[in-house]
């Protein structure tokens, strides 16, 4: 028997040994969570943080502050808390703490380093609308990217599909734990997101490079209209199935009930877009078909419609300044993010990078600089809000983490310094009150499998 | 007639003494914290005083000449502009419309002899983008592969040095590093194995060396075939009379033993570009006195050859005696080196090391140090006052010099800003000009 038949041998007699699928009578929609997450917290104690200066992450700045864990959980935060009997506590006067960082866009463990080829899992550029694809089922958790964040502070990210595709599949939240299966990062209760993508990106892998269809920037709008034409008729044909109103059981479509989950609500859009016409274009896309597009991604031009952002109550999730790398990137702005923020919309700072992610803190340091060089008045813990309180409500998730406040997840970072300084790092970083990564202690530093061994110096394996 | 021959020849002489250099008036900075890059240190409260683009004076109780244009640092730091080590400036404008891109060459006809000197574009936007932060010099130099292009040969052609603070004369040293690509890449290029780039080079130089010991004979078609063409030998001949350094492209720590091996063979001047795992083999380095560029912010194992990457790579190096400059990589944002230098101070560089890395290694590495690099009598005046610690995010160039001349404090960038800052106006932003 070949490897291949070897390899197929159990799957074929699973489906041999499964029931008959589908009870007439039992009017159910398809199971919405078939790969659930198994995240557990891992171990926390009772500790009180003192004296440290606190950015809330949602505007608020606290001197001398301390703040207690109890349960994994924020219990208690303010100045001058008394420690409880049992205790542990951390001295961090001189320090910051902060919420954890949230990165609305990465593609750790999708793109995986080494970023050779068969760790390229991010886009399924075979046809421009995949939202049939689930990005979770390409991510590595081996990615040695994951602790290189956490080092940078980063307690929670969203991980997408590329943007080859108008509809590049869904997205999922992930808390930045080390984990033996994906399952085990996924934050639990976050909603998906959807990722589509305007511009250059679909043009050129389709209509470019294979002579098929997007080609334009209207065909790419016609593509986009398309599918949700056909999500809407699926979304009746099942809301008419589930409503007794008719017998006939819909065939499930993976993409179809990726795209009803936006229509409904219960899927978030996520819009790599660049240009602030075609976001304009695309913010009409979504009142014509009646979803809301949750964050624009990249959004490089979110300064010339900062109002129409403002207005639809969407986010931009934006670098500090990168620019220039196609003409869709060449009106880049250093003040694009505190231009958004200024305007009354949800402004963010992502990083698409596995080097960006790691100091998420220093590209809104930069921001707030150029921002009040040029006349925009924006304070450190304002710009706070860029990296966790307007992140943790784009990716749904602001209930449970993104600002300090009682009862949240103790997703939380002890910077050595301000965080907006060069020279600061991320001493603690706490996920759900437990310590995963201490700068100061190699046993509390995650190191994935891919790093071991792989090292010889002076003679000695690392 | 006579009258104006004499004016003529004054011009002439002028121009043959400071070539490009047209400031004729006395500008002094005063009250700075100067960061000199020499011997002399830091200096307080001094006064840089320049004239016709050349520092003329520096220190405490220098004269100002009457009617000299005042600047008051009041404290602020001085430093010289810096420089990206390795650069697309002028021969990239956006990377993916390739009409725009001349740093990279998919043709086979010519490798070691491919100079971009001719074809920089120095009225790329990048280039006050870049400057108005205190960027001022760049080594411009060809890639092995650039987005979605990927050069022919792993020897990619010359390097030349440009100050971004005008668009006439801005080439401060031609075709002076020959850059070539080997490790994984290199060996994509050359047959598929790094012995093939290796096997390249040194047959090139070998065919190098024999047509500089017989040119006649080349001429007269009395030698054996050559791997390369006539231009190509003449560019290799300067690499083997040590009068321009081969800049490597390479990242693991085997492959730059491999390069150090074959520089010994040839007496060759090496520079390493790049260097993830320079750091394991930092005592070979400084034993050789090769120095390294490289981009601080490199920490992740993104490829085989970068396993031993870390965010150390420069302290470690500085540390073993190795000479350190830093490229950002990205040249549209040159300007975040400073960023990227903080980092490495964070992560065990020394502050002096990290501005050393931006300022005159870089001139040292490619030969340009008598002219640039230093706060010195008699270096050309490419000065920036900060407004705060140079490294640190909050910091902006608020004044920059290149050779004497006062930057506008103006770019695309700017203009966007000014345009798009106020939605509310009567008339479309386009009406902002």
């Amino acid at each position: 028997m070949s490897r291949y038949f070897l390899a197929l041998a159990p799957i074929l007699m699973l489906a041999a040994c499964s029931p008959p699928g589908g009870d007439s009578d039992a009017r159910v929609a398809p199971n919405k969570d078939p790969f659930p997450s198994t995240y557990r917290a891992l171990p926390s104690e009772t500790l009180l943080i003192r004296g440290a200066t606190i950015y809330t992450g949602d505007g608020g700045r606290i001197e001398n502050g301390d703040l207690l864990i109890r349960d994994g959980k924020i219990a208690e935060f303010g100045q001058g808390l008394a420690l409880p009997a049992g205790a542990s506590e951390i001295d961090a006067s001189g320090k910051w703490l902060t919420p954890g960082i949230i990165d609305t866009h990465s593609h750790l463990g999708v793109y995986a380093s080494p970023k050779v080829k068969p760790q390229s899992d991010g886009n399924e550029a075979t046809a421009p609308v995949t939202a049939e694809v689930w990005v979770e089922h390409s991510v590595n958790p081996k990615d040695p990217g994951f602790a290189k964040a956490l080092a940078g502070g980063v307690t929670t990210m969203q991980i997408l599909p590329g943007s080859a595709n108008l509809i590049g599949g869904r997205s999922v939240t992930l808390k930045n734990v080390p984990s033996r299966t994906m399952q085990g990062m996924k934050f639990p209760g976050a909603p998906y997101g959807l990722k589509m993508a305007c511009g250059e990106n679909p043009k050129r892998v389709y209509g470019e490079a294979l002579h098929v269809a997007p080609s334009t920037a209207m065909g790419n709008v016609a593509g986009y209209r398309a599918a949700w034409i056909e999500a809407e008729e699926y979304n009746r044909l099942w809301q008419e199935y589930l409503d007794g109103e008719s017998d006939e059981k819909p065939v499930r479509d993976l993409g179809l009930e990726t795209l009803a989950g936006v229509l409904n609500g219960e899927i978030l859009v996520h819009n790599h877009c660049y240009r602030a016409d075609e976001m304009a274009v695309m913010l009409d896309i979504a009142k014509e078909f009646g979803y809301k597009v949750t964050s624009f991604h990249h959004a490089i031009e979110a300064y010339k419609i900062a109002d129409l952002l403002a207005e639809s109550g969407t986010c931009a999730s934006m670098w500090a300044d990168w620019w220039g790398f196609k003409i869709e990137a060449y009106d880049g702005v250093r003040e694009n993010i505190a231009l958004v923020d200024k305007a009354g919309a949800c402004a963010i700072v992502h990083s698409d990078s596995s080097t960006g992610i790691q100091r998420l803190n220093q590209e809104a340091a930069k921001v707030i600089a150029a921002a009040n060089r040029s006349g925009i008045p924006v304070t450190e813990e304002h710009a706070m809000r860029w990296l966790t309180e307007n992140p943790a409500k784009a990716l749904g998730i602001l209930e449970q983490t993104g600002t300090l406040a009682v009862g949240k997840d103790a997703d939380l970072v002890i910077w050595d310094g301000n965080p907006f300084s060069v020279y600061s790092h991320a001493e603690n970083v706490f996920i759900d009150g437990a310590l995963v990564y201490d700068r100061n202690d190699p046993a509390r530093q995650p190191k994935s499998d891919f790093m071991l061994g792989i090292l010889e110096i002076d003679g000695e394996i690392k | 007639m006579k009258h104006q021959g004499k004016y003529l020849s004054v011009v002439i002489a002028f121009l043959v003494l400071a070539p490009g250099i047209l400031a004729a008036e006395v500008i002094a900075i005063t009250g700075a914290t100067v960061h000199t890059m020499t011997g002399q240190g830091t200096l307080n409260d001094a006064t840089v005083l320049v004239e016709n683009g050349y520092i003329i004076a520096v220190g405490n109780g220098v004269r100002i000449p009457d009617g000299a244009e005042r600047i008051a640092a009041n404290g602020r730091i001085v430093t010289p502009g810096f420089f990206d080590a390795y650069s697309y400036f002028g021969v990239s404008e956006i990377d993916l419309v390739k009409e725009t891109v001349d740093v990279i060459q998919t043709a086979e006809r010519y490798t070691a002899s491919f100079e971009l000197a001719d074809v920089i574009n120095p009225r790329s936007t990048l280039i006050p983008i870049n400057r108005i932060e205190g960027v001022t010099r760049a080594m411009v130099a060809p890639q092995a592969g650039f987005y979605q292009q990927l050069s022919t040969s792993p020897i990619l052609g010359l390097g030349s040095v440009i100050h971004l603070g005008s668009t006439e004369n801005f080439i401060v040293a031609r075709n002076n590093a020959l850059f070539v690509m080997l490790g994984e890449t290199g060996a994509r290029l050359a047959g598929g194995s790094r012995a093939n780039a290796l096997l390249l080079l040194r047959e090139a130089l070998q065919d190098a060396r024999d047509y500089a010991a017989n040119r006649q004979g080349f001429d007269e078609g009395r030698r054996r075939v050559y791997s390369l063409n006539r231009l190509d030998l003449d560019s290799l001949v300067e690499v083997l009379n040590g009068q321009r350094p081969i800049v490597a492209t390479v990242d693991r720590a085997s492959d730059i033993e491999s390069v150090l091996r074959l520089a010994n063979e040839f007496g060759i001047r090496l520079v390493i570009n790049s260097g993830a795992e320079a750091w394991m083999v930092a005592d070979k380095l400084a034993d050789a006195n090769v120095p390294v560029i490289l981009d601080p912010l490199q920490n992740l194992p993104s490829s085989f050859s970068a396993l031993g990457s870390t965010l150390e790579n420069a302290a470690r190096l500085d540390e073993a005696g190795v000479t350190v400059a830093f490229s950002s990589g990205d040249s549209h944002n040159s300007r975040n080196m400073k960023q990227a230098a903080g980092v490495a101070v964070a992560n065990g560089l020394s502050y002096e090391t990290a501005l050393r890395a931006l300022t005159i290694n870089p001139a040292e590495i490619f030969g340009v140090q008598a002219s640039y690099g230093t706060v010195s009598v008699g270096a050309e005046a490419d000065l920036v006052i900060w407004s705060g610690d140079p490294l640190e995010l909050s910091t902006f160039a608020d004044y920059v010099m290149i050779r004497g001349k006062t930057i506008a404090m103006v770019s695309r960038s700017t203009l966007l800003f000014e345009r798009y800052k106020d939605l509310d106006g009567p008339l479309p932003p386009a009406y902002t000009n």
